[in-house]
């Protein structure tokens, strides 16, 4: 029964809250530009918009095309399940599943990059270049943000990493806590384009990442992109909190609410972010990756000295 | 054990025959193919019963030659590297048949000949109990392949393959002589029913014995730095062979390292460490050599050199562990027998399917491939399965054996205390890096080769292959797909050559709950789920107008041409500009025109291998200039040599006497 409860209030956090954060991080955005910026539930209007529509298709496209947006909801969906969202446990979980997960990410990654590849535009297979190229830097990030957990729990699910055990974690190890947190953050903002590493909003496809990946997708099947997306942005953003906040009120609507006030924190924190640093050029990024895989590497150490 | 000689005399019948036929292409196909796919599918019986009941059968044949003996074992180890052999071996055949309709050559049963013998001396040298069987079966392999590498002899690319291959395989074979001598001086007989005693070698014996063998079979094995021959060979074989060679014969190498450490005394920490280390380089190294390439099959060559590194890095850490930590040596080595057999499954895919591709296109040039999915669907699909499972996604096979070899240092790298915890969780951390880069090798071989619009007219016009080639690619696709959706089947072979080896091995792990069974149900229901939402999607689209479809947007530009479509080594371009060292950067020659009117220009893209063009190409040519100094013994004149003939005669003579 509280497992039902459990994927009940996680399925629901997880389809129900993910547009809004990118709602949220328009509004701050739009607040710091001293512009009023579109409604907060704007989102779910753009998504239930395109569910609606019509497609266009490339002619020179295949199967592989299609295979893209479809890997791109239903894999972060999958993975959703066996992070915790703030105190409310994943319904899922078993021995090992974190490099599961992580595999499952690089499935989406995958099929996304291989149906931009598949329009044969030049600017897609450019996107998808970029995006692959990061991933590779981001990985050992997120293996060394796990492994410092993995270290400091002795647990090796994801369900087990995140919960009430990283509690006494904070009192032991908050140093390689802290950095671990930074580098979480960096991953989320990477893995979910924004500034300063990719601008989803920019006008000149050159300079895209993500977004140039998706040019051709239109009507439901961008809609799938756009919510996978979100859940993502959700996933990833789950994560830190739940590095930052190892606390547990006790009952799951008080718990779910706790967890949904620090994730529209952290959209918040994204649009300042946003908003208050320039994008980077190309090629730093893979400079700032680098750098960002060294912090988490030294968390590591700092945790075996 | 009878099965597996029946296997052993067809093959060899057939393969003879073959020959013998003369110009008659189909009778020498159906000869040479038909006896070697009947061959291996009794190998393949054998192989499995065997492993399925976990007897160990045996026979034994003195002969007069001193120190042979004709010993067979086939125990659940041997049993288990008999499969990809005798797999890959009936999947080939098949394949070849069709691959090389109207490509026979002067003599058609020639090519079947070989391959008939590698296929056998691959199964002997497996089933050998004897070091003098081993070695004259690894001989006879060597060479049958080094003849079906040159099959395209008249073309200099293939000849210097085959040359870099030849001498590879044979400074292998040197130290592996070396090697087995010293075991046999030391265990006082050839049998390994005597290698017993080898448990009690002093230490620094045991060491060098490790160091020779070690070489010995990472040469052949693709070990970093010996690996500089597959990149070479795999290209220029028949796909079938690549196939077999990759994913049969590079395996009977790690079946021999395997088989002779465990006669060897309780190993030092540091044959574990070296291991690793030589492991993950390789892994690194192959997997960014890989990014560079333009030619599909040297690219997937270079795979195999990252593979066969995550095998020895798992491979390593279970030495390290062996009798210290019970269960992570269980883990590592289940992590390295399931890749093993993974590896054999979805190389074997991947080259079948690039030689489709090379079949229908005539090109292996990433640069000129493009648009085949539509062109070459049932390939396409083939391919997708098999870049799949290489990159280790779910739902397909390679995951299984990576989330072992994952969770076996991650398990070290919380059991071991202080810095020593160090180490494995760094190669965690490597490991990421590499699976990575694989995903960035095998999105562009997919996203290039098949997606897209055509680069070259030729490509243009690529047909689909016919069924004799489509059958044995669906046939390893569907395993790829069964091993991801239903671990038990791979597993269950796997754990009981494990607890043959290390006999608490699956009790250990199935306590611990480490048996990913759940990543079966996972791959399932995602698999499903997929589905449903592909279906979903379909399910609304009726009720409206038909989609309607118009070329790619072209951001702007009016008239996008093919030619703009992004190139192969685009693709790797920035992974290499922003954190490569500059040494495995690729050589860029021209494609630059700044002048007012430009003029033609050539663009010349080469990634050639580091460790050769800096590290054995140079050796080797110190080496040949010294050895001229040597000419001077060979005079031309009869009469000296005969001298020499006379004073070795003499010198022997009085060896004889002063030993009597």
């Amino acid at each position: 029964m509280t497992m039902l409860i459990r994927l009940f209030w996680h399925l629901a956090l997880l389809l129900g809250l993910s547009p809004l954060l990118l709602g949220v991080i328009a509004k701050t955005k739009a607040g710091f530009a001293g512009r009023k910026g579109p409604p907060l539930v704007q989102p779910y209007y753009d998504l239930a918009r395109l569910f609606r529509k019509d497609m266009v298709i490339s002619r020179t496209t295949t199967w592989l095309f299609r295979a893209g947006p479809v890997a791109g909801l239903t894999a972060p969906l999958v993975a959703s399940l066996f992070v915790p969202f703030g105190a409310i446990g994943a319904p899922l979980g078993f021995d090992g599943d974190l490099i599961f997960v992580i595999y499952l990410l690089g499935l989406s990654r995958f099929c996304t990059a291989v149906a931009a590849l598949d329009t044969g535009s030049a600017f897609e297979g450019m996107g998808a270049a970029r995006e692959v190229t990061f991933a590779c830097l981001v990985e050992p990030t997120v293996f060394f943000v796990l492994i410092v957990l993995v270290r400091l729990t002795g647990s090796f699910s994801l369900g087990g990493l995140f919960g009430p055990a990283l509690a006494a974690g904070w009192h032991t190890a908050a140093p390689s806590l802290m950095l671990a947190i930074f580098c979480m953050l960096v991953v989320t903002l990477v893995e979910n384009c924004r500034i300063p590493f990719d601008d989803p909003t920019t006008h000149l496809e050159l300079t895209m990442i993500h977004e140039v990946m998706v040019l051709d997708h239109s009507g439901p099947d961008f809609g799938m992109i756009l919510y996978g997306a979100a859940m993502k942005l959700l996933l990833l953003g789950a994560m830190t909190v739940g590095l930052a906040l190892p606390v547990s009120l006790g009952s799951a609507p008080l718990d779910a609410a706790v967890f949904a006030l620090a994730m529209l924190l952290l959209a918040v924190l994204i649009g300042v972010v946003e908003s208050v640093i320039a994008r980077l050029p190309l090629l730093k990024v893979p400079q700032l990756l680098i750098g960002t895989s060294l912090l988490s590497f030294f968390a590591l150490i700092l945790l075996l000295r | 054990m009878q099965l597996l000689i029946v296997s052993w005399l067809l093959l060899l019948t057939g393969g003879i025959l073959a020959p013998a036929l003369g110009r008659r292409p189909l009778a020498a196909a159906l000869v040479g193919g038909g006896s070697a796919a009947l061959g291996s599918l009794a190998g393949l019986a054998m192989a499995a019963g065997a492993l399925a009941n976990g007897q160990t059968a045996g026979l034994a044949l003195a002969t007069t030659i001193p120190g042979l003996t004709l010993s067979l074992r086939l125990d659940p180890l041997a049993a288990f590297f008999l499969i990809p052999v005798h797999l890959l071996g009936l999947l080939g055949a098949i394949y070849g048949v069709g691959y090389l309709r109207g490509h026979e050559g002067r003599l058609p049963g020639l090519h079947w000949l070989f391959y008939n013998l590698l296929v056998a001396s691959m199964s002997v040298v497996i089933a050998a109990a004897n070091a003098l069987l081993f070695l004259f079966a690894w001989e006879g392999m060597s060479l049958a392949s080094f003849f079906l590498v040159v099959t395209e002899h008249r073309e200099p690319a293939t000849a210097r393959a085959g040359l870099i291959y030849l001498l590879a395989t044979h400074l292998g074979a040197a130290l592996l002589l070396g090697g087995f001598l010293t075991v046999g001086a030391f265990a006082g007989g050839f049998d390994f029913s005597a290698f017993a005693a080898l448990s009690h070698l002093p230490g620094p014996t045991a060491s060098l014995l490790f160091i020779l063998l070690l070489l010995g079979f990472g040469s052949k094995a693709g070990l970093f730095p010996f690996h500089v021959w597959l990149p070479e060979a795999h290209p220029a074989a028949p796909s079938h062979v690549s196939a077999l060679m990759s994913g049969a014969m590079v395996k009977t190498a790690l079946y021999g390292l395997v088989r002779f450490l465990l006669f060897l005394p309780s190993a030092p920490g540091w044959w574990g460490g070296t291991l690793m280390a030589l492991g993950l380089a390789g892994a690194l190294f192959g997997i960014a050599m890989s990014a560079f390439q333009n030619d599909v099959k040297r690219g997937l060559a270079y795979s195999t050199v990252e593979n066969v590194g995550l095998i020895l890095l798992a491979l390593g850490l279970w030495l390290f562990c062996r009798g210290r930590y019970p269960q992570l040596a269980a883990l590592a080595l289940t992590g390295a027998l399931t890749h093993i057999l993974n590896h054999a499954l979805f190389k074997g895919l991947l080259f079948l399917g690039a030689g489709s591709l090379l079949h229908g296109t005539g090109s292996r040039n990433l640069n000129r491939l493009g648009g085949l999915m539509r062109r070459m669907p049932a390939t396409g699909l083939c391919l997708v399965v098999g870049a799949l499972a290489v990159t280790a996604l779910p739902p397909a096979n390679g995951l299984l054996g990576e989330w072992f070899i994952y969770r076996g240092f991650l398990e070290a790298g919380v059991r071991l205390k202080g810095l020593a915890a160090f180490f494995p969780l760094v190669i965690v951390g490597l490991l990421a890096l590499v699976g990575g880069l694989a995903l960035l090798v095998f999105s562009r071989l997919i996203g290039i080769a098949l997606g897209g619009e055509p680069r070259d007219s030729r490509t243009e016009l690529a047909h689909e292959s016919g069924a004799l080639m489509l059958v044995p690619m669906f046939v390893l696709a569907g395993l790829c797909l069964a091993g991801g959706l239903a671990p038990s089947l791979l597993l269950g072979p796997v754990l009981r050559v494990a607890g043959m080896i290390e006999p608490p091995a699956a009790p250990l792990l199935a306590q611990a709950g480490l048996l990913p069974l759940w990543l079966g149900g996972l791959a399932q229901g995602l698999t499903l789920l997929l589905a449903l939402t592909a279906l979903l999607g379909r399910w609304r689209r009726p009720r409206r107008a038909e989609t309607p479809a118009v070329p790619t947007w072209g951001c702007g530009y009016l008239f996008p041409t093919r030619r703009m479509a992004y190139s192969a080594e685009g693709f790797s371009e920035l992974a290499g500009v922003s954190f490569f060292c500059d040494c495995l950067r690729p050589r860029i020659e021209g494609g630059r025109s700044v002048r007012l009117f430009p003029g033609r220009e050539v663009f010349r893209h080469q990634a050639p291998d580091l460790v050769l063009e800096a590290g054995f190409l140079p050796l080797f040519a110190w080496v040949a200039a010294r050895c001229n100094r040597l000419r001077r013994l060979q005079s031309g004149l009869v009469h000296i040599y005969v001298f020499y003939i006379f004073s070795v005669i003499v010198a022997l003579l009085g060896w004889v006497a002063v030993r009597l």
